[in-house]
């Protein structure tokens, strides 16, 4: 239907630009492109995973706890694994856990902060004290009481860590509603009759979405955090899965007796590097869109 | 090493200073060639609308130009030193000793988190006075801006202070140091009216006596017409024009100067007299060099010379520079065709649009009560402008916001064409709600800035007028065209638009239905003059064509009485006087009126003998005794001013006023000592 009008050639280029620039801002911050060059390599090996690694991650060497060599370059592990193998395939399962339970959480914490900020008064009241008293609790107990009652198992964790999440989420996206509901243009929508949540999800929304992408860049390297964690204390991603921290958790009893450093270094460098890169790459959104 | 200030050398002097930003990898010029000199002692103003360099001008003398700027060629001579070749040290001994700068904005001048003493002594310590002197003298320097109880000001942290105070700290702060240029940037623009004046009064009291030169930056004509004795009019980064301030605003020789003069409503002029002038066209963008004269686009003189060759600086006697071709026939610049405009006729027999009956609201705030209003009595009939005055604090906005149903009264009623209208706005009706609408302030705040035009206008159709699918189409570019805003903007975001189509955006969006009244809550005051006057005849045009009522809320009482047919003027909640526009502002006036008239510099000087008010609004938790004026009231008669609360009454035809002083003793008091004024 729009079609029909003549497209003016300035404006849209306009809109381009201001686009173009926030990228060129973007590419032009060494963090935000070395964090995203890491999380590149990781995304490219959680896809591909075993396919193209060197050998198969669950094939048995004859090698036990052999060093890094030539042969296996980051060594193998107690049972013969080859760890630098396992280290590329251990990409699949944490990028999958972690981005869902982050998505959960940043939804979840959206709907309720603009629920809270928009209304204030008593509804606000009432979800910012349930908040408060939720954030006082440790997060590692929660989720540890919620495996335990609902069996360990990828969806449990997701659910598990991004319910957790809902209340940091929702203290962010409240803060930028309230500063939002003081401008006209809310109070203009309410004038014309429009009832609240399409005030709220189609006026007041995309003007927040900047704080909800650093956020959910910041939460995405909390939750890669918290599913090694809890992989880590048995409760997350079960074993044979060529898991990062399931990898630590499995050998770390070696590095009291011996040497054998290979086996825990790399994959929990593995863990390092991704939930560096994810915060270096929130740390450039920062700089470019919160402003 | 300490750089001699010569004695004889101008306090001031800006020769052929080029300015660029760099932006998006290429310069661009935002100062061309820009000369001027500000003597030792004397005031000299820098006049132009948003966008033409003033600020950038005021932040190049001191060297303050953000990352992306600098100085690409000419020099900045104070005292004749050099600015643009100091190093560091020099630099900072510069804007310690020498140069004192006023920001509009004084609550961010101020650091928020040291008591205003400290701060004011640090510019002695700064020098090299020890703390205890220091101290002494801030003391001293705040006595100079007349601050009363300077003691305990000193004690108290910025945030505690009103916006005149705030500034008057600013101004010792900058006066401390016994500059020899005081750099003014828009020092009174965020301030009441009232408050400006005092302000102003104060800036030109302490010139006088410290012999300062002050370089004073406004957009306003009528506070530079005051304050200045050289003017120079800057547009799009050139100095069109420059010379004595009265000479350029009495007789200027740039077609600019001559379309901003004429845009100001004045001198009494309504809206049945025709249509205010504007200036066509647009700003051209950051750092755009046509060949020829910068203005030509926007001129309606202009002529093939003015395209192909820029003018120089013409001389016009009497140290008065035109950059005109034509400057000997500026002032033929052609005036707008006189309407014939069908205003509505109001008819006050019939039934109003919207009548409020002993109106209150009371906010509730850490265990004060606030009586933001207080028995407010009034109405607006159909197609009339009712017109709406006060300093801020006056309960201007609670009133349009009650009407409209963003707050609900906590007394008395709202009437809508003669049914009761329930106070709050989800208790209305969808048609009593689409019946009333606003036009904000602020046009950035009013439209959602990830929304397309499109997308706000078919909206507001959808919703106030019920149209939607292939016909809203059509409607939207009839709306578009109600409000002149040109159809290729229909995709764009209001980040693309300047302030003026926004503003036009804003008022489509309340056009969209068949409103019955819209409020207009200072829907011009964000706006530059030549905007303004576009706006205010859109207003107006929309009036005559679909006989809708207005609630106007301005502090520009220019603008206040162009538009309006009757004016209401408020104070701490009440009505204090309610009359036809012209009554009101001829007078007969209540004290607060005339007080407000008198404190509004004009460029024509104005013959009015000058009333102050002293202090600033009281607070509304806890408001005077009798006569809640009284407190400032520069007409006071006695006792019973202070016992007991006049009250509104009809004191001639269909004028209300609330005093004690009877009106045939306003009128003696107020048109004898006007007679006697020079005028």
């Amino acid at each position: 239907m729009s079609t029909a009008l003549p497209v003016p050639v300035q404006v849209p280029s306009e809109r381009q630009l201001a686009r173009r620039e926030t990228l060129r801002q973007l590419v032009r911050s060494k963090t935000f492109l070395v964090g995203f060059i890491v999380v590149a390599f990781w995304v490219f090996w959680a896809l591909v995973g075993a396919a193209l690694t060197p050998r198969d991650p669950l094939e048995l060497a004859a090698d036990v706890l052999a060093r890094p060599s030539s042969t296996y370059w980051f060594g193998t592990d107690s049972l013969g694994l080859d760890v630098f193998s396992r280290v590329l395939a251990g990409a699949t399962g944490m990028l999958e856990i972690a981005p869902l339970a982050m998505l959960l959480g940043v939804a979840g914490g959206t709907v309720i902060g603009l629920v809270t900020g928009y209304f204030r008064g008593l509804v606000d009241e009432t979800i910012s004290r349930v908040i408060d008293a939720v954030l006082a609790l440790p997060v590692i107990v929660i989720a540890v009481t919620a495996i335990v009652a609902l069996g360990p198992s990828t969806m449990t964790l997701i659910i598990v860590i991004g319910v957790v999440f809902i209340p940091l989420v929702t203290r962010t996206v409240r803060a930028a509603v309230l500063a939002e509901r003081e401008l006209d243009y809310v109070q203009a929508a309410r004038l014309r009759g429009e009832r609240a949540p399409y005030v709220m999800f189609v006026e007041m929304l995309p003007n927040v979405m900047g704080p909800i992408v650093v956020e959910a860049t910041v939460r995405l390297g909390y939750a890669i955090f918290a599913v090694a964690g809890l992989t880590f204390l048995g409760f997350g991603v079960q074993p044979p899965a060529p898991d990062w921290a399931l990898q630590v958790a499995q050998n770390y009893q070696l590095l009291a007796g011996g040497s054998y450093w290979w086996t825990v270094l790399f994959p929990a460098l593995a863990i390092a590097s991704l939930v560096v890169a994810v915060n270096l790459i929130a740390d450039g959104l920062t700089q470019v869109l919160d402003r | 090493m300490s750089v001699q200030v010569s004695e004889t050398a101008p306090a001031l002097e800006l020769r052929n200073l080029d300015v660029v930003y760099r932006v998006r990898g290429r310069d661009r010029q935002v100062l061309r060639d820009v000369s001027l000199t500000v003597e030792r002692g004397r005031s000299y103003g820098l006049v132009g609308e948003s966008g033409c360099g003033k600020t950038t001008a005021a932040l190049a003398i001191v060297r303050y130009l953000p990352r992306n700027g600098r100085v690409s060629s000419g020099s900045i001579l104070i005292g004749a030193r050099d600015v643009v070749k100091l190093n560091y040290r020099e630099l900072r001994h510069l804007r310690a000793e020498d140069v004192g700068m006023v920001y509009q904005n004084p609550g961010a001048a101020l650091n928020p988190g040291i008591r205003v003493g400290r701060q004011v002594a640090e510019v002695f310590v700064v020098r090299g006075v020890d703390r205890k002197e220091a101290q002494e003298r801030a003391l001293n320097a705040l006595r100079t801006v007349q601050i009363a109880d300077p003691g305990s000001v000193m004690e108290r942290y910025p945030h505690q202070l009103s916006g005149g105070m705030q500034q008057r700290v600013v101004i010792a702060m900058a006066l401390a140091k016994d500059p020899a240029l005081l750099i003014l940037d828009e020092p009174t623009t965020g301030l009441d009216a009232t408050v400006e004046a005092e302000v102003l009064d104060l800036i030109a009291k302490l010139q006088s006596e410290f012999e300062t030169a002050v370089l004073f930056i406004s957009h306003n004509l009528g506070v530079i017409a005051k304050m200045c004795e050289r003017v120079g009019v800057l547009y799009a980064g050139r100095l069109v024009e420059e010379g004595d301030a009265e000479t350029v605003l009495r007789d200027p020789r740039h077609p600019y100067t001559v379309g901003l003069i004429r845009c100001i409503p004045r001198g009494g002029v309504r809206k049945d007299h025709g249509r205010l002038d504007t200036i066509p066209g647009f700003l051209p963008n950051l750092g755009e060099q046509p060949p020829g004269c910068i203005f030509a686009d926007r001129c309606a003189l202009s002529t093939e010379r003015c395209v192909q060759e820029d003018p120089p600086p013409y001389q016009a006697g009497g140290g008065h520079t035109s950059r005109c071709h034509y400057h000997e026939s500026a002032h033929t610049l052609p005036r707008r065709e006189a309407a014939d405009l069908d205003l509505p006729v109001v008819d006050r027999r019939t039934e109003p649009v919207v009548r409020f009956d002993d109106l209150g609201k009371v906010f509730h705030q850490r265990g004060h009560s606030v009586h933001a209003l207080e028995n407010v009595s009034a109405a607006i009939w159909p197609g009339e402008t009712l017109g709406l005055v006060g300093e801020s604090g006056s309960g201007k906005t609670t009133l349009a916001r009650a009407l409209l149903g963003l707050v609900a009264p906590t007394a008395g009623t709202v009437e809508f064409e003669g049914r009761p209208l329930a106070g709050h706005l989800s208790r209305r009706t969808a048609d009593d709600v689409r019946a009333l609408q606003i036009v904000f302030q602020n046009p950035d705040s009013a439209l959602n800035r990830r929304h397309t035009v499109r997308r706000i206008l078919r909206r507001a159709l959808k919703k106030l007028a019920g149209i939607t699918g292939a016909p809203a189409e059509k409607r939207l570019l009839e709306l578009m065209q109600s409000v002149r805003l040109a159809e290729r903007y229909v995709s764009a975001r209001p980040a693309q638009l300047s302030g003026g189509l926004k503003q036009r955006v804003a008022v489509a969006r309340a056009f969209a239905g068949e409103p019955r009244l819209v409020v207009c809550d200072e829907p011009t005051s964000a706006l530059d003059v030549s905007v303004q006057a576009a706006i205010l005849n859109l207003l107006v045009e929309l009036q005559a064509e679909r006989r809708v009522s207005y609630l106007f809320i301005s502090h520009d009482l220019g603008v206040v009485r162009y538009i309006s047919d009757r004016i209401a003027v408020l104070y701490l909640g009440r009505v204090m006087e309610l009359g036809p526009a012209a009554v009101v502002f001829e007078g007969p006036h209540h004290p607060y009126t005339e007080a407000l008239l008198s404190a509004v510099p004009t460029v024509d000087g104005g013959g009015r003998e000058r009333i102050r008010l002293e202090g600033e609004i009281p607070s509304a938790a806890n408001p005077p005794s009798g006569c809640v004026f009284h407190t400032r009231c520069p007409r006071k008669i006695g006792a019973i001013c202070e016992q007991e609360e006049p009250p509104l009454l009809e004191v001639e035809e269909a004028h209300l006023m609330r005093c004690h002083i009877p009106i045939d003793e306003l009128r003696r008091l107020q048109l004898g000592e006007r007679e006697k004024a020079p005028a």
